[in-house]
This record gives structure tokens, sequence and C-alpha cells, in this order.
């Protein structure tokens, strides 16, 4: 199972923060301030791996993947693969990749909602769903479509829909 | 109303103003944090559902990235989910999603919304549900919709299908009797064609099996076939998991399992697919030698791969082999030797717990002179960690691996020297503890202790004080193996050991004291031999017999002279003087070595001198040290040092007068007092420490008839009494006795009758009092009556100890772990799982109509068993049965009549053996 899903920036700021597991908001950002003092002090080259129990309790693992200026990283337990992990990863940042063509930093903090979305499409419950990022890309557009065509109709005053029927 | 809604809704900032907003900050992003949220309080309270959308997304937002508190807008998020337009829904079920618990107030509101959503024909909607439902179903929530979970699990949309099967963890979790409705819906997706869908459900097993395994084995059929079939890799790595835990339970199956496990592992191209047949493998089908030669084989390529994680999988893969199959470890030594200079800290920290798996005593000082290299050129960190494993491996169970303590007591030293060490406290430890066991080691560990504390730089290294410690400690304990006390004493007395701090600087000083008492022993014997040796020669030509049978004579004086000192002081009871004897005689066999190193004519009077001047020497240079620590503010420091610099001055007036007299007066003089308090203080010293067990005051045995109380509120009252009332609360006591009363009243006369003739000494009164309170007078000689056995034990001790190289306590000297029980399971979702799969096996269904029959009759007959209670229940069943077979044709009726028997005969709760 999975735990939460971060991606912080090499800052230590928070641009995803989903936890499958409660915990109150003052002990989410104190769990992303830890992980983020252990990730900045590893360097480049070294294995994607870190004992995660200090912050997430028993049988918690870690894995992480730094693009550019962003570590993505997944929190699980033992039913979970350390490889078949970071290959999901991967899956999340091509299905992002694919959504904002070439995805970079900004792109995720202007699109809150839709990452969220991304992801809810991949892992449900903290159990994975879904491991292709074609599939999932198109979930993401018919959802885009729906909340389009639902903003459409907002958008339409209602002075205009007395004039029509006048 | 409308103008004022369309005006709130075009000026009203959207999340990416506020997230524009947030990045112009610089320095007051608080203060805008601070606005935004009241502006947003105010905006979610608009009854525009754009606008209280918008305010609700900015606030999760904020939640999620900046910490802000979103628990006060529960019941807009309700509102917000029950919106008609699915932008907004979605909004308000992210909200919900990241900010609802079990604790949240407003959840018994959403049951009927998320049944709705559940129910609608927009499949993103009921996924929203689903999603939400996953995340926060209560007990409350998990019972209510479990209806409508169950009719998604078999829906045609795999879209929904896969995300209502992943929900069912949480159901199952918070409502366990869901699986009565739902788990055999649940099993029969396993056998779907759709790869999503099996994803999905293989692993809800795999969650469910991590938990209570013994659950699932009846379904190992379909597992197994999944094992064998399946090409989604994120499948067979669930499905290998499930049979890790499945395995164990049934050696059957893993004999079924190894064959395909090993396809899987010798063909796949994927590195996680082949990792996870290694730990399976590994965990569980650890006895098929085959099986684990091919993981063996596969873990080498994995740890001379380029990829640190495959590195360091490796590295886990061979942990996890090292309980059963050592020999993979060691095989591999040389790849996780040179794991130590990996640049990866996971990857160091791996290979030296593998390393430390490897230790044996055969080779236990070859791995660790290649640690000790490795921690001299590695990071202070890593270099810790090193120490801090060999430390921990050589001590384990008393020092079990290690067979030469010398070479051992060596390496302790070395690991002091390593810079960065910071292991101080440990070495002190095992430095003290291999003292007080291993007799024949203390000879190296003083010359370790003597190699450290000879060293000034070494004082001014805070990481080494609790080494130094212990040297100190041991140098003086064991003086008496030492090569040149007066070497040691040098160090004791540095100047710089004023940079210690004062509870090891008053080790220093107590073990100085040792050291000096010994050798102003050493001194005295050789004055003693001195004037035998003038005795003989003045009697002209006395042979050595004759010395040696003066010196034993003299001996005997000494001995003689010593108890009647101790008789007089009365300090010491009649066991303590016996000791004293005991050690008496082993001294007079030292008394005769020295003699006859020192038998020499020619060189006695210069050796004399010579060894008067080093005391004198000595004594000056302790008083020079010692002195300034008199004033010295630690109580420790200052008692230690005043006692000694006492003792010198008492010694250097006996010595300085020496000086005037003549060697035939020293022949005739007599033993002095200080002499006889320096023979006191040696035998003080020469009793030996041991180590102590962690269970030995709990050996003690409490006295017969007395009483522990547990509160002692009685002490107060005691200690506030004139000794009448005392005599008045053991008066009390007297019934509670279980000897004769006349017994009792005679002893308690005997006390009266005591009391007025020691009232005069207060030490007297302490005891009666404390007699009178703890033990009667009668009990006394019950106590006196155990010092017999206590003598017999210390000398049996003392007969064994020859023949024993390493001391070890009969009752172990680990305190015993307790083992604590698991809690309790809860068992509930356990036995209802169980209970549907002994029904759902009571045979094969020809058609879906025969099979729903089936089912609700085997119900209702298990009922009836149940007990009175079910009988209503079991009726409704009934009925429901009647109106279904209305609508059957007449065959068919024939047909499930026919059936009957056999669901009796399969009743029988038999677990079929699907293996064979």
């Amino acid at each position: 199972m999975i735990k939460a899903v971060l991606v912080l920036n090499t800052e230590g700021k928070p641009r995803l923060a989903k936890f499958y597991q409660f915990q109150s908001v003052e002990k989410q950002h104190e769990a992303i301030r830890n992980v983020f003092s252990v990730l900045c002090c590893r360097p480049e080259h070294v294995s994607n791996f870190v004992d995660a129990e200090s912050f997430f309790g028993p049988d918690s693992r870690l894995v992480y993947k730094h693009f550019a200026t962003l570590y993505f990283m997944f929190i699980f337990d033992s039913s979970e693969n350390e490889l078949a992990m970071l290959d999901l990863i991967q899956v999340f940042v091509e299905t992002l990749d694919k959504c904002f063509r070439n995805v970079c930093e900004l792109d995720i903090v202007f699109n809150y909602s839709k990452m969220h979305t991304i992801l809810d499409e991949i892992i449900l419950g903290g159990q994975v769903l879904e491991t292709s990022s074609n599939e999932v890309m198109k979930a993401i557009e018919e959802i885009s479509r729906l909340e389009s065509a639902s903003n459409a109709i907002n958008l339409v005053p209602k002075s205009v829909s007395g004039w029509r029927s006048r | 109303m409308a103008g004022s809604s369309i005006m709130e809704n075009l000026f009203q900032r959207t999340l990416e103003d506020l997230i524009k907003g947030l990045r112009l900050q610089l320095i007051g992003e608080s203060t805008f944090i601070s606005n935004a949220t009241e502006e947003i309080r105010r905006e979610v309270k608009s009854t525009d559902q754009h606008t209280k959308s918008i305010a609700l997304q900015k606030l999760s937002y904020l939640s999620a990235v900046h910490a802000v508190d979103m628990s006060w807008a529960c019941f807009h998020v309700v509102e917000v989910m029950s919106s008609s337009k699915f932008a907004h829904k979605r909004i308000g079920y992210h909200a919900a999603s990241q900010s609802f618990n079990d604790n949240t107030p407003v959840l018994l509101l959403i049951t009927n919304q998320l049944r709705k959503d559940l129910s609608s024909t927009n499949h993103f909607e009921v996924s929203l549900a689903l999603d939400l439902l996953s995340r926060i179903a209560t007990l409350d929530l998990a019972r209510d919709l479990t209806p409508e979970v169950f009719k998604l699990l078999s829906t045609a949309r795999v879209f929904i299908r896969k995300k209502a099967i992943a929900v069912v963890l949480r159901v199952f979790d918070k409502y366990p009797d869901a699986v009565r409705v739902c788990f055999k819906r649940l099993v029969e997706n396993l056998e779907s064609s759709d790869p999503q869908v099996v994803t999905a459900v293989i692993g809800v097993f795999c969650e469910l099996a991590a938990k209570d395994p013994g659950s699932y084995l009846p379904l190992a059929p379909e597992f197994y076939r999944i094992l064998v079939d399946s090409k989604n890799n994120w499948v067979l790595i669930k499905v290998l998991k499930v049979f890790a835990k499945l395995a164990p339970l049934e050696p059957r199956l893993g004999k079924r399992i190894v064959e395909p496990v090993c396809d899987h592992m010798g063909r796949s191209g994927a590195k996680s697919l082949v990792f996870e047949c290694v730990r399976t493998v590994l965990t569980s089908l650890s006895d098929y030698e085959s099986a684990v030669k091919l993981a063996v084989e596969k873990v080498r390529e994995l740890l001379v791969d380029q990829d640190p994680n495959l590195r360091y999988l490796g590295l886990q893969a061979l942990s996890v082999a090292t309980p059963e199959h050592l020999w993979a470890v060691i095989e591999n030594k040389e790849a996780v030797v040179k794991s130590l200079s990996d640049d990866d800290s996971n990857i160091k920290i791996e290979s030296l717990r593998l390393l430390m798996a490897m230790v044996s005593e055969s080779h236990v000082a070859d791995i660790s002179r290649v640690l000790l290299n490795y921690a001299l050129k590695s990071d202070p960190e890593f270099s810790n960690q090193i120490l801090g494993s060999i430390l921990t491996t050589c001590c384990r169970n008393v020092y079990e691996i290690v067979v030469d303590f010398d070479w051992y007591v060596s390496l302790l030293g070395e690991m002091a020297m390593i810079p960065n060490c910071q292991k101080g406290e440990e070495i002190e430890t095992q430095l003290v503890d291999i003292g007080m066991r291993v007799k024949d080691a203390r000879m190296q560990l003083v010359r370790v202790g003597r190699d450290l504390l000879i060293d000034p730089a070494l004082l001014g290294n805070v990481h080494l004080h609790r080494i130094l410690c212990a040297a100190a400690w041991i140098a003086g304990e064991y003086v008496e193996v030492a090569a040149n006390p007066f070497e040691l004493m040098d160090a004791l007395l540095q100047p710089r050991t004023s940079l210690l701090p004062p509870s090891i600087r008053a080790v220093y000083i107590n073990s100085a004291f040792k050291i000096l008492i010994f050798c102003l022993d050493c001194y005295i014997l050789q004055n003693e031999g001195s004037a035998s040796w003038y005795s003989d020669n003045l009697a002209g030509g006395q042979s050595d017999l004759l010395s040696v049978k003066n010196d034993t004579e003299a001996a005997e004086l000494a001995t003689c002279e010593g108890s009647n000192d101790e008789q007089h002081e009365d300090f010491n009871p009649r066991n303590a003087t016996e000791s004293s004897e005991d050690l008496s005689v082993k001294n007079d066999i030292d008394r005769v070595a020295t003699h006859g190193q020192a038998s020499t004519p020619p060189t006695v009077l210069g050796k004399k001198n010579s060894m008067h001047e080093s005391i004198v020497s000595l004594l000056n240079r302790i008083e020079l040290i010692f002195g300034p620590l008199i004033a010295n503010q630690d109580v420790e420091v200052l008692e230690r040092a005043q006692n000694l610099l006492s003792l010198v001055q008492l010694i250097k007036e006996e010595i300085i007068d020496n000086l005037v007299q003549s060697v035939v007066d020293i022949a005739n003089k007599k033993v002095t007092r200080v002499t006889a308090i320096i023979n006191l203080l040696r035998d003080a010293f020469t009793t030996e420490l041991g180590p102590v067990s962690t269970s030995a005051q709990g050996r003690i045995v409490v006295p017969d008839g007395l009483v522990l109380k547990e509160n002692l509120d009685d002490l107060q009252a005691m200690c506030g009494d004139i000794e009448l009332p005392s005599s008045s609360s053991f008066g009390t006591g007297v019934p509670h006795l279980t000897t004769t009363s006349d017994t009792s009243s005679s002893n308690l006369l005997k006390n009266e009758e005591s009391g007025p003739l020691k009232e005069s000494t207060s030490l007297i009164e302490h005891r009666k009092r404390h007699e009178l309170y703890y033990l009667p007078s009668e009990k006394s000689e019950i106590v006196s009556d155990e010092y017999p056995p206590a003598k017999k034990d210390k000398k049996r001790a003392n007969q064994t100890k020859p023949r024993l190289a390493l001391v070890r306590l009969d009752d172990g000297d680990v305190a015993p772990i307790s083992v604590k029980r698991p809690e309790p399971r809860d068992d509930s979702l356990s036995g209802a799982i169980k209970d549907v799969l002994l029904r759902s096996e009571t045979g094969p269904c020809m058609s879906g109509s025969s099979r729903s029959k089936n089912h609700g009759h085997s119900h209702t007959k298990e009922r009836r068993h149940r007990g009175k209670e079910k009988i209503v229940e079991g009726e409704e069943h009934d009925q429901r049965e009647k109106k279904k077979s209305g609508h059957c044709r007449g065959r068919r009726k024939t047909h499930q009549r026919a059936k009957s028997p056999v669901n009796v005969v399969s009743h029988t709760p038999v677990i079929p053996d699907f293996l064979l």
C-alpha cells in the first residue's frame, strides 16, 4: 500500500502532497520537512531509497526520483516492490509530460487541481490502479472536456436566457 | 440578486491569481496567506455555487501546500460536493478527501450524497465518490454503502469496476460483515480477462493476505493460474507477494509454485519482477535448493550492476538469505567487502551488516582488520557505524566469538586511536568488563591501558575521556601485573590530566591511590628482606633456608598482629578475619618470591636506596599534582585527593624518620602503625571484583516472617515516634508471627529488659529501633545461619576460577527480555472470510439460477444451526427462495430438488485439498 505521494522542489517547497492515511496538517508538514532534510543531503548517482520509518511509522520505505528542480517520491510499505514504485514514478512523470508538453516546475505550480486528478487516476486509496500513461491520458482528457462543458454552461448569464425565451 | 452574483463572480480572485500573488511575496508570505484565508472565509459563505467552489479550491491549495487549517470549512465542503456541476463537485470531493477523517462531524451528512453519486450515470462522478470512500470510509459509511459497492463490483464499465474493487479493501477493514456481501464477487473478478481489473483485485488480495494469510489459502488455485498465465509484471509481482505469505503455511503449495517462480526468475527481463522472485524464494521457498541457487545467481548479477538501486537491492536480498543460507553471503564476500567503499551510504550500511553476519570465531580477526582499515579512511559517520558494529558483534552473548582476548583487547585499543572515534563509552564498558571476566587478559589490558595513559595528546580529546577512564581503572585494579608501576603513576600524574572532567579525574586519583599502596607494599617487603639479609650476615653465614624460615616467622608475626588489631578495633566479623588469613597466606608466597629476587648481597644496599628515592620522589610528585585538588569544587575529586594526601603525609613522616636510623635499629624495629595501615589497604584492594548479575538483587531471599509493605507510610510515623510507641508497634505485630506465643512473649520481655541498659548509646539505640521494626531478635538467629552457605559459595567459586578463562554467571548476564505476546488480533474479518469461503466451496453450480438458490439454501441451513435467534431470519430466506422458484420452469424445479441431498452432504466443514 502506498502511504503518501510527495512532490517537492529543491528548496523543500511542497508542490504536491497527498496522504492516503490521514494525518493532521501539522504532522504532514513535519514529515515533509524531515523527508527533505534527508533528500537534500543525498548526492547524485546513489540509490534512490530512503528508510522512512522515522517519518511515517513502522514498515515504511521511500523511493524518489530527482528531475530538474523537483523530487518525486512515493512512501509505501512492504506490500509494494521498490523497483515497481520507481517505475510508477516514471509513469506519473511521463503522464505529466504528455499533459503539459515538456513539463517543468511552473506547470506543476499552476496546475494544482490537474495534478491531483492525474494522480487519482493512477492511485486510489493507496493502491495502484493504472500503470499505463496512455490510459491515464484518456481519462484526463475526458474529465477536462466534462469540466469545460460544465463551466461553459455556467457562463451563460440569466438575462441572456430570459431574452432568448422572450 | 442576479447582479450581485455576477459581480462576485467577475471580481473573485481565482486559484491562479492566488498562486501568482504568493509567488510575488518575498518576505510577506505569511501575511499574504492570512489575508487570503480571511478573504476565503468570506467568499465561502456566498450563496453562489461558483464563488463558493473557487473559495474552497483556494483553501484546499493553502492547506496542502502551506499547512493552513481547513477543518472549519467541513460544512461548506458538503455543500460543494452536492453541486450538480461536475467542476464544482470535483472541488468539493477533493477538499473532503484531503481534510475529512473519522472525527469530522458532518460525515453523516454525506451518506446520501455518496449513494447518489455512486449510482450516477456519469462514471466520473462515480469515480469521485469511490475515491473519497477509499480515503475516509467509516464503519457507518461502509455499512450503509456496501450495497452500492456490491453492484459496482460487476458493472460492465471497467473504469468503474477497478475502482470499486480497490475500495473494497477499505470497506472490509471498517465493516468486516461486508465480506458476506462482496467477497464472492471480488473472487470472481480474479478470473477477469481485463488486465486493469486483475491488477486491482490482485492488489487487494495482496493487502488482505499480508494481514491474515491463512484465510486465503483456499484461493491458491486462482492465484496459481494467474502466476502461470499472466504476462503483466505488476500482477505477477503482487501474486508473488501473496504466495510469499501463503507458502510458509502449506508445504505442498511451495512445491507447486517453485517451478513457475523459477521460470519467471530465469526468463523475465524486468528487474523488478526478477527481484521479487528472488525475495519470494529466499523468504518462503528456502527449502528448495535449486531455486535458492538460481536466486543467488541473480543476486550476484544485481551486486555487480552499474545501477546503485540494483546493487542495494542485491545486498538486501543477501540480508534476507542470511539466516538460512549464510553460504550465499560468504560466496559473495568479495562483492560485499567492495561495497564498503561505495559512495552510497545505503549500500555501505547494508554491506556492513552483511559482513557482521558472516563473522565467526574463526575469522573475526580478519574481518575486524578489514573493517578497521575502512574505518580509518571513511567519513566520521560511517566510521563510527563500523566501530559500533564490531563492538556489538564481538560482545554478543558474552564474547562468544572471541577466542583470543589479548587480540581483542589490542583491537579495542586500536579503535580508541582511530580519528573521529565516538564509541568511548562502549569501549570503556568492554575494557572493564573483560578485566573482570578474563583473568588471563589482564596483562594485555594493562599494556593497552598504559599505552593510552602515557600519551598526553589524548587527554585533550573529549571522545577519549571515557576510554582513559577505563584505562586508569584497569591500571589501578590490576597493577600487580604491570611491568612498571612507576610509569603508570607518572601517566596518572601528568599535568594535563586537569583537562579531564571531574568524574574521570576522580577515577585517576583512586587508581593512583591503589598503585601507591602497591608500590609501598613492595617497598616494605624489600625492607624486610634486607633486614633478614643483615641478620644472616651478623650471625656469621647462615644458609638461605634459615633466611626463608626467618621470613616466615616475620610473616606469622605480622599476621598475628594484624589479627590482634582487627579484634581490638572490632570492625570486622569473624568471616572477614578468616578471609584475611587466606589472603595473608597467598601474600606469604609473594613475599618469598620477592625475597628471592632481592637476595643478591652486593646490590642490596644500592637497590634499597634506589627504591627509597623512588618512593620519596613519588610521594613528592603526588603532593605537587594533587595538592591543589583539595580545593576542588567537585566533592568526589576533593575527598579522594584529601584521603590520598593525608596518607602521603603519614608515610613521608615515617620514611624520613627511617633515614636517621641505623641498619641495626631497622632490623630490630617493630612493625609500625603506618605499615599496618598499608597492609590493611593492600588487603582491601586485593579483594577481586567480579561481574554482577543483573538479577543479583532478586536472588536475596526475603527473611521468613518479614512482610514487605508496598505503602511505607509507617516509616514516617516511626521516625516521629519515641521509643515506647515503636515497642507498642512491635507488640502489635506479635500475633502475626508463626512461632508459639510463649516464645514471642519471652522475646518481647527480653527486649524490654535490655532496653534501659543500652539506652545510653545512640548507635545501639539505632540498631534496636531498626531491629524492633524490621526483624524480631529471634529472626536474627535465623539470618546468622545463612552465613555459612554464602561462605561455601565463595569458596566454590574460588576453586573453579582457575579452570575457567571467562567468568559467566549461571543465570545469565543479560537481563531477561520479557517476551510480549502478540495482542489478540481482531478476528471478525478473518472469521467472515472463512465463513464465506466454506460456503462458496460447497459445490459447483450448473447455472446462475441454481447457484443463487443453493447459496440461499445452505445459508438457511447454517443459520438454523447457529441457534434459536436466527430462525426468523431463516424463515425470511425461505420465503425469498419460494418467491424465486415460482418463476422457474417445472424441469428446473425437479433439478433443484434433486440437488438437495448433495448440499446436505457438502455442508460438512472440510477444507478440500486443492493442490492434489
